[in-house]
């Protein structure tokens, strides 16, 4: 017998000239795991904070009822109170405190108006244990991985009580086993009971995991599927998000790859930025043909981003050595401004730390790196720039009204397309892609690897980061292994398969290499 | 095809009535910066009996807020790239004094002003030097600069206690006019001023119908056509009272034209040049700012640099206006300062703000001063009532922008 815990009806939420929900309706039984799916910007995250008060009661229409009673949520404690708890698309852990701090902030063990923290550190253990994290409870957060950080945030939920578990994105920063482990949590916090909701845009995680799926596009409930008791197939799903049959995941290139080399590095070591005895980059030596993409996976930790932070003009490390070589011509970069003024770009992984102004329009984050081409001597053209920025709204399909359009207004997966956009509006000869598919949609990723494709058919080259092995083997021409710094093999799209790559990053941390 | 459906709902016809509401809600915050300058005008214009806004007194006023203008626009470029600077006050008193010891030794007045101002300039360097390249925060660096020039101010008073100027020209600057052109005679109204009102009417109307038309193009949120037009014909109506009072009474105070070129100048860097983008990229984000090239050290370096010219124009212009230098000059300038920019907009997260606006929060911080001078308003009690002005419009500012995201 299956009891409504949740029921939302016909919820429209506006923001001035966007129209995020009309008319949503979506009912979550007790005891089920219920997957919201959608392209970018389709009110996934928007329904969300609506649900758990972050959009206080009065600001949408639209009535919830949880547990059959009607909400006026005025602030997330209120539903917090109802055992609601959202986990946001980015991660909201302090850095700087410890997981035990962390996981009970704002909800803090006291004792007489004090802090116990002999109870703190005691319950965090606790719940640490339910998501199956072996950590001290002082460490802190920043020196964990992301995926631990994201098991932490559900601790930190299921310290509230937690009877609807709300997940935005859980795994978007996670690799592929870091994300099992999320959701097998999740399966089995089910078993105990804990409802939950999760978004995501990776299907084969929801085909995975959930029991129902609620499809939304344009801020509109297309249709709610039954994933129990047939699993439905993940092309299924992507037809109801889009409105169309997707059968390629990965756009087929037309032209070879050219014998040119368009980057070479040779010998590159860089040591970390706060511990300069520890080296990042090992030694590391490759090359970029034009019109090449070429992959670098390794689990989290590998260097990766370093290596590329450090190749775009040392914006990353200390102690570098080593040569980058651009169309054969030795480079000295020693600052960012020299990198993109050798026309190399690097899209970071995090576009909201590193990557984007969210305080500033569309128009000016696509201009900023290279500003001089829309002035005429000092003075910005800003028609031109408008012009500019508004080309590559259509040609991304970043989702907003206007390109005056403040970013951080922008769902997470238009964001990351800006951010996208910013750099190859600096027309770049080597992009440095780090995650570039980052919380993107299926339909929208398609569109992302077809733009890479356009570029690197122009006789442009791409280095391409990703913790999605299946994404690395779908879209590179060659693929260098990463681990603990240093390169460890380098494979040709056509003999690399997931089980050589990972058999070789086994081999490698086990020491086997050079033995 | 997907946008086509977000812009249909976002560009649909609104009524007039709902489009001004709308328009209220989402710009409260500024809109709340006027109405506080409306009743605070219409408060002092009752209790005073009619003397607050008597051109005089409106004069008076214009002349009172030069000083802060000009500090408060220097200040809202360091805000907005989340620094701050606690020093402005005395260095503006101690350059102030500067300028006059340097006029009553005799120097020439057209050396003694680009000599203060490149004292300021240096102080500023001086300060920019510690907060990049040691990393000194702020706070410190520009706590230590109050002292220090506090400590310097005093001791360049020492010997005479107050310095009186006397040079003419000097004077001019904070309680002289523009001169009339030579047919002024004829009218009973001062001509230039007039002349200069109509033109800035006429340069407002043309620049914002050029904007609109831009914006338009490229789908930008634009208000109906009936509300612009109201919109000019009420900003081009109060530019023209003001104008009108200042024609009536001795034209234009020079302080005026110095605080116009000067918002000007530093309008058209932050709204139309590289580096003014610069700057709110680096308030918005640092780090996002310097992976995209933005050299955030020497962006900073020129904002600290550019308060500092700020501070020594600011001492000057308080100099000129009590005609002397005093130990106590630039006694809480910079909670004026930092008052100003907070009730113009400033974001306190920083990355938002703007110069033209930072202007009208000064107004409201010195109408405030100004009549409750008038009324024999205690100084003590003065500072009760701006502190407490000033906490909350910042706190106003925060709940507004957090209650905008809903
Ligand atoms: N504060 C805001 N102001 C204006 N528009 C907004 C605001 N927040 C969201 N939107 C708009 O509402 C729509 C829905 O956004 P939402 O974040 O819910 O999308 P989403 O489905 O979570 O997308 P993604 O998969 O990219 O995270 C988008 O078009 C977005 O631009
Ligand atoms: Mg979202």
């Amino acid at each position: 017998m299956t009891k409504k815990l949740l029921e939302m009806r016909s919820i429209t939420k506006e923001f001035p000239g966007v129209k995020a929900l009309d008319n949503v309706n979506i009912t979550v039984n007790e005891g089920e795991i219920h997957a919201v799916v959608g392209e970018n910007g389709a009110g996934k995250s928007t329904l969300m904070n609506v649900l758990s008060g972050v959009y206080p009661y009065g600001s949408y229409s639209g009535d919830v009822f949880f547990d059959g009673q009607l909400c006026r949520h005025q602030g997330i404690k209120d539903s917090e109170r109802l055992g609601i708890v959202i986990i946001h698309q980015e991660l909201a852990l302090v850095p700087y405190l410890s997981i035990g701090e962390n996981m009970f902030l704002g909800n803090e063990q006291q004792r007489r108006g004090r802090i116990d923290w002999h109870k703190t550190h005691q319950k965090a253990e606790e719940y640490m244990r339910i998501v199956g994290l072996q950590e001290n409870p002082h460490t802190l957060v920043k020196d964990i991985s992301v995926g631990k950080q994201q098991l932490i945030e559900i601790a930190k939920a299921l310290a509230k009580n937690v009877r609807l578990l709300i997940l935005d994105e859980p795994t978007s920063s996670l690799n592929e086993s870091d994300s099992k482990n999320v959701l097998d949590l999740l399966l089995r916090l089910q078993e105990q009971g804990v409802t939950s909701i999760i978004i995501s845009h990776k299907l084969n995680e929801i085909s995975y995991c959930a029991d129902r799926i609620t499809i939304l596009r344009d801020g509109s409930t297309v249709e709610t599927l039954d994933n129990q008791s047939a699993e439905i197939p993940e092309e299924r799903i992507v037809k109801g998000m889009v409105g169309r049959e997707m059968t390629e995941r990965y756009p087929t290139r037309s032209r070879k790859v050219q014998d040119e080399i368009a980057l070479e590095v040779k010998d590159f070591t860089v040591y970390h930025e706060l511990f300069p005895d520890r080296k990042v980059v090992d030694n590391v030596s490759l090359k970029l043909h034009k019109g090449e993409v070429v992959g670098i996976y390794g689990l989290i930790g590998a260097g990766r981003s370093e290596l590329a932070l450090s190749i775009f003009g040392q914006a990353y490390g200390t102690k570098a050595s080593g040569k980058i070589y651009k169309d054969g011509v030795l480079l000295e970069l020693n600052s960012v401004p020299d990198a993109i003024r050798a026309n190399i770009a690097y899209v970071t992984e995090d576009r909201k730390g590193s990557g984007l102004i969210l305080s500033n329009s569309i128009v000016h984050n696509i201009t900023l790196p290279r500003m001089d081409f829309v002035s005429q001597g000092m003075r910005i053209d800003k028609d031109l720039e408008r012009k500019t920025a508004d080309h590559y709204r259509e040609s991304l399909d970043i989702k907003t009204p206007s390109v005056g359009q403040l970013v951080e207004n922008l769902s997470g997966g238009n964001q990351q397309k800006v951010l996208l956009g910013k750099w190859i509006f600096s027309q770049p000869d080597v992009l440095l892609l780090d995650e570039p598919t980052r919380g993107v949609d299926v339909g929208a990723k398609y569109e992302i690897y077809q733009i890479i494709n356009e570029l690197v058919e122009e006789g442009k080259s791409a280095l391409f980061i990703s913790s999605e092995l299946t994404e690395i083997l779908g879209m590179c021409d060659r693929i260098y292994v990463m681990n603990q710094g240093r390169i460890i093999g380098e494979f040709l799209a056509e003999e690399a398969t997931q089980e050589i790559i990972m058999n070789r990053i086994m081999q490698d941390s086990k020491g086997e290499i050079g033995a | 095809m997907r946008t086509e459906k977000v812009m249909g709902s976002g560009q649909k016809k609104e009524s007039l009535a709902a489009e001004v509401r709308s328009l209220f809600v989402s710009n409260i915050r500024d809109y709340a910066m006027y109405i506080a300058l409306a009743v605070i005008f219409l408060i002092f214009t009752i209790t005073t009996k009619g003397l607050f806004i008597s051109s005089r007194n409106l004069i008076n006023l214009v002349n009172q807020t030069g000083y802060v203008a000009v500090l408060a626009i220097g200040m809202t470029l360091i805000l907005i790239i989340k620094h701050i600077d606690l020093s402005i006050g005395f260095v503006a008193g101690f350059l102030g004094a500067v300028a006059a010891i340097l006029l009553s030794n005799g120097w020439n007045v057209w050396l003694v002003i680009p000599t203060v101002l490149a004292c300021g300039v240096l102080v500023g360097v001086y300060q920019g030097f510690l907060v990049t390249k040691i990393q000194v925060p702020a706070f410190v660096t520009t706590l230590a600069g109050m002292f220090m020039f506090r400590g310097l101010l005093s001791m360049v008073t020492a010997g005479t206690g107050t310095i009186i100027v006397r040079d003419r020209v000097f004077l001019q600057l904070s309680n002289g006019y523009i001169p009339d052109l030579p047919w002024g005679a004829n009218f009973d109204f001062h001509l230039l001023t007039m002349l200069v009102g109509i033109g800035l009417v006429a340069a407002m109307i043309f620049s914002q119908v050029r904007h609109r038309q831009s914006l338009i193009r490229y789908q930008f949120k634009t208000n109906s056509p009936t509300i612009f037009a109201v919109k000019q014909v009420a900003l081009s109506v109060i530019i023209m009272v003001i104008t009108w009072i200042m024609a009536s009474y001795r034209g234009i105070p020079w302080t005026a034209v110095i605080v116009t070129v000067v918002l000007l100048i530093y309008n058209f860097v932050l709204t139309k040049t590289r580096f003014g983008r610069h700057v709110y990229a680096i308030g918005g984000n640092a780090e996002a700012a310097e992976l995209s090239g933005i050299k955030v050290n020497r962006v900073t370096f020129l904002v600290f640099s550019s308060m500092g010219l700020m501070a020594a124009l600011a001492g000057m212009l308080y100099t000129s206006r009590l005609a002397s230098a005093t130990p106590t000059a630039g006694l809480g300038f910079e909670l004026d300062a930092i008052a100003s920019s907070y009730i113009g907009g400033v974001s306190v997260g920083g990355g938002v703000g703007r110069v033209t606006n930072t202007i009208i929060g000064a107004l409201v911080i010195m109408s405030l001063t100004n009549g409750m001078n008038l009324l024999g308003v205690d100084i003590s009690f003065q500072y009760v009532v701006k502190g407490a002005i000033f906490v909350l419009a910042v706190a106003f500012d925060i709940t507004t922008r957090k209650r905008a995201k809903a």
